[in-house]
């Protein structure tokens, strides 16, 4: 008896086979990984219980994992619009870091004594601009010029994060700091909120403001005429060009929403957690927000209401890759986590569009 | 068993490999001739897709030395039945017979082993490297040491025995499609072909072209091989064939002798109804002009000059009918007047209104549709709904939209107007449009195109590769909008429509028109000389004005 194989398209991608793809890709990562553990010698059922408790078995836990759930929210929503378009944009990373800037001269420099009500969405709205001005660059230049954004994204990173660096070692470098590189701390107006005591770090109204994000890309992609523009865009660009469609318009918009709503999450990040600007890697921690928010999307498949959900999920595997260093794995291990899934997500895409017909016959 | 099976093949199409192809096969065919057996004999043959039986107990086969026509519209199974015959699918019930035995084709290399050849209607050929490396692809006795010679020297014998006039050494992408196609052929006539299957070969060939490659079947089917001959297109299977058989929704209609049959009955059993030939052309009086182009000249792709200095005029009312090979520069010269590609030169007037080089948006502002040569690539997003594509172009109007949000109510209301007004066959007005047929996907196009009473239509092929009831309906349509008083520009490869519907007929040869006649001064064989660019017919007085 030998099976036969036989591959065919699907007529429709359902939303249920798409879901049940998600899934397996996401067990597969899991079984994949397990076989890293072993490696290091540890049981794999014992290090997923010690992620699994660190991240949402206690409050604590469960909160830190929101926290970091947070900018891979904010910024997985944006780059699902810009995905639906086409637009691959890899500089979530860098747009967020320019979105912090934003945020820190503002509440230092610009308007220092002013009050929460006024100083708080000075900085949302900075950031969201400083964000997106950081991603209209490479849409410009990928509209007129034809220049790859991935590539042109990417290269952005580097300069928003050297951007940081300079001012923290430079002009903004704190005077009360002890010559530390990180900038003086924010006025008190400048703070975010937290939940009552014992609920963690959770700066809620950035988590308000993701929610409700979510809704709102949801409704502006299916059904808005900007939205009908970016799908059409996305599946096909002939057409959109054909229907009159405006091609620089697009990417522009794609481009400045994505790069806006990382602004975005990096305002939550020092007005949230940090109070100051500091080092890059300490604002988002390897492997970056921005980067992880590219797989948090494709795991959410462009669904800004899915996305919420794979957010949580990632948010949940930062807060436990610090559990299994507990236990004497690499925080690296994490990282695996992050490439295995991705991987098989878009291994998994091939299941969505084509089902494997299995004929047990001689 | 496999091997069983495989030792079979290999015994049956032991005579028809390659090298002893000249004498051994012609005695072997002729005896086979003399008993009245089929060369291949396919028999109740199904094939299921999803949702659909595209064969349904076929029975088919194929003499010795006959020219075979397969007969149907699109979708009637044509080509999945011999897409199984060439072992790109496998039949889900049934058996296939070839010289008697029984075979199983599993593959197209088992095919070829059983003297199967096909040409595809997209040809297979690796277009950087010359016809004998095309032809030598996939040999498995090529020599080690310099295998092109023998190669060479064999091309040159098939195409002098069958005057398939093409240069072994030529590369691909540096010959016409007519040659294209005798490369093709003669690909599977060296791997020992004695089936030669040829998908809707005319689809891309000039008349002259088409007539030499009916003069290029008949001296191959002399020797006792046999072709299958898939068209759509009756007069082509009344012409070439000795026997057709019609398929309709995946059933053999009939077999029948071509000498006994005509084309209003091959009509009727391909369509399952009477269709009408002549469609009627109410005289309708010309009104204002609405595009004028005046000296165009626009480049291609690759940025050579394409269309090189173009003018007419085409009034209200008036089809202008633009002929040609594809590849002269119609696909620009659509692009131009649309929008879609920049003029290198020229200008174009929409109602006395310069649109030189304007965005696409703005064209389609001035009531212009445009019904695409490339429909799916082009005039569809085949994953969104069919009420989506329906709006693709209007989603903006205040119709459709208010204050930047889509009215979904009001879009999925004229969707359903449009599916039934005209008659878009769809399970429903959310179905992905790519699930739908070719015919109803122009519909669907046609329904988008047509419903905003256009003052220019710029129909780019409408009806290419349509059964005859689809090409039938929209060309009903098109006259429809011109007695409305649309002004058309129709570009087709298709003499026989060009024809039938428009008023003039210019003819388009390396990106100039030959000349501008009259529809009813014109005739076919002059069309046909001035597609090949030899004659010009110009006249002064009909452009100057």
């Amino acid at each position: 008896m030998i099976p036969k194989l036989k591959i065919e398209k699907r007529p429709i991608v359902s939303s249920s086979v798409t879901l049940a793809v998600s899934i397996l890709s996401m067990l597969l990562a899991l079984i994949a990984v397990a076989f890293v553990f072993l490696g290091y010698g540890v049981d794999p059922t014992y290090a997923y219980q010690k992620i699994f408790i660190g991240s949402f078995g206690s409050l604590t836990g469960f909160s830190e994992t929101i926290v970091k759930a947070i900018p891979l929210m904010i910024c997985g929503i944006g780059l699902a619009v810009a995905f639906k378009a086409l637009v691959w944009n890899i500089g979530a990373e860098g747009q967020l870091l320019m979105g912090a800037i934003a945020a820190t001269g503002i509440a230092l420099y610009v308007i220092p004594e002013a009050s929460s009500v006024l100083l708080l969405p000075s900085m949302f709205i900075g950031g969201f601009l400083a964000g997106a001005v950081w991603g209209v660059i490479p849409g410009v230049l990928k509209a007129k010029l034809k220049a790859n954004e991935v590539i042109t994204t990417l290269m952005m990173n580097y300069i928003a994060s050297n951007l940081v660096e300079y001012l923290i070692y430079g002009p903004w470098k704190g005077a009360m700091e002890w010559g530390f590189p990180i900038t003086n701390e924010f006025p008190l107006s400048a703070w975010l909120p937290y939940l009552p005591i014992g609920m963690g770090r959770i700066h809620y109204p950035t988590l308000i403001l993701a929610l409700s994000l979510a809704v709102l890309t949801y409704v502006f992609i299916m059904r808005t005429t900007l939205g009908f523009e970016v799908r059409v865009m996305g599946e096909n660009p002939d057409a959109a060009k054909y229907a009159g469609m405006s091609y620089f318009k697009t990417v522009i918009l794609v481009m400045l929403i994505s790069g806006g709503l990382a602004g975005l999450a990096g305002v939550g990040e020092v007005a949230g957690i940090h109070h100051r600007l500091r080092y890059p890697k300490g604002i988002s921690p390897p492997p970056g927000y921005g980067y992880t928010a590219i797989i948090v999307t494709c795991l959410g498949r462009l669904n800004p209401l899915a996305i919420i959900l794979s957010s949580l999920l990632f948010g949940g595997l930062l807060v436990g890759g610090d559990a299994i260093q507990v236990i004497g794995l690499p925080f690296a291990a994490i990282g695996l986590f992050n490439g295995a899934i991705l991987f098989f997500v878009l291994g998994g895409e091939l299941l969505t569009r084509y089902k494997i017909i299995i004929r047990w016959r001689g | 068993m496999l091997s069983a099976i495989t030792k079979k093949i290999k015994k049956i199409s032991k005579p028809f490999e390659k090298g002893h192809l000249a004498e051994e096969t012609r005695v072997c065919s002729n005896e086979k001739a003399k008993r009245g057996e089929a060369l291949v004999r396919m028999e109740g043959i199904v094939k299921r897709f999803p949702g659909v039986v595209a064969n349904d107990h076929i029975n088919f086969e194929v003499k010795p030395g006959e020219i075979h026509a397969l007969l149907g519209e699109n979708g009637a199974g044509k080509t999945t039945l011999m897409n199984i015959l060439y072992g790109i699918y496998r039949p889900d019930e049934g058996k296939i017979y070839v010289g008697g035995g029984k075979v199983e084709i599993k593959s197209p290399r088992d095919a070829i082993e059983a003297g199967m050849g096909m040409v595809h209607q997209h040809f297979m050929l690796v277009y950087p490297h010359t016809v004998a490396e095309n032809i030598a692809l996939g040999l498995s006795s090529s020599k080690f040491l310099f295998p092109l010679r023998e190669v060479e020297k064999e091309v040159a014998e098939l195409s002098e025995r069958y005057g398939l006039k093409v240069d072994p050494k030529a590369k691909i992408w540096q010959l016409s499609v007519g040659e294209q196609q005798r490369v093709e052929i003669i690909k599977a006539l060296y791997r020992g072909a004695q089936v030669l299957i040829l998908d809707e070969p005319t689809s891309v060939l000039t008349p002259r072209e088409i007539k030499d490659l009916f003069d290029i079947l008949r001296r191959i089917t002399k020797e006792g091989r046999a072709v299958i001959f898939i068209t759509h297109k009756l007069d082509e299977a009344l012409e070439i064939s000795d026997r057709i058989t019609v398929l309709r929704h995946g059933k053999v209609v009939a077999t029948v002798d071509t000498f006994k049959t005509n084309k209003g009955e091959l009509a009727r059993m391909m369509v399952g109804r009477e269709v009408l030939f002549r469609l009627e052309r109410k005289p309708v009086e010309r009104g204002k002009a609405v595009l004028e182009v005046k000296n165009l000249r626009a480049s291609s792709d690759r940025g050579l000059p394409a269309v090189r200095g173009i003018s007419f005029t085409l009034n209200e009312g008036e089809i202008l009918g633009i002929a040609g090979v594809a590849g002269n520069g119609q696909r620009e010269l659509v692009e131009v007047i649309t929008g879609l590609r920049k003029a290198t030169g020229g200008e174009v007037f929409i109602l006395g209104e310069d649109v030189t080089n304007c965005s696409p948006k703005k064209i389609i502002e001035k009531g212009v549709a445009h019904i695409p040569e490339e429909r799916i690539r082009m005039g569809l997003v085949p994953s969104m709904s069919v009420a989506e594509n329906l709006i693709l172009k209007d989603y903006c109007s205040p119709l459709f939209s208010e204050n930047l949000f889509l009215k979904h109510t009001l879009i999925d209301q004229v969707a359903e107007k449009r599916i039934s007004e005209y008659s878009i066959i769809t399970p429903s007005k959310k179905t992905p449009a790519k699930l739908l047929s070719g015919g109803n996907i122009q519909r669907l196009i046609l329904a988008r195109e047509l419903s905003e009473k256009p003052c220019l239509i710029v129909a780019a092929h409408p009806t290419y590769g349509l059964d005859v009831g689809a090409t039938e309906y929209i060309r009903t349509l098109l006259l429809k909008q011109r007695e409305m008083g649309a002004a058309i520009l129709l570009v087709s490869e298709d003499l026989e429509e060009i024809m039938s519907i428009s008023d003039r007929i210019a003819v388009m040869f390396q990106g100039e028109f030959m000349g501008i006649v009259p529809t009813k001064e014109a005739e076919i064989e002059e069309i046909g000389l001035m597609m090949a660019g030899t004659k010009r017919m110009m006249n002064p007085s009909e452009d100057s004005q």
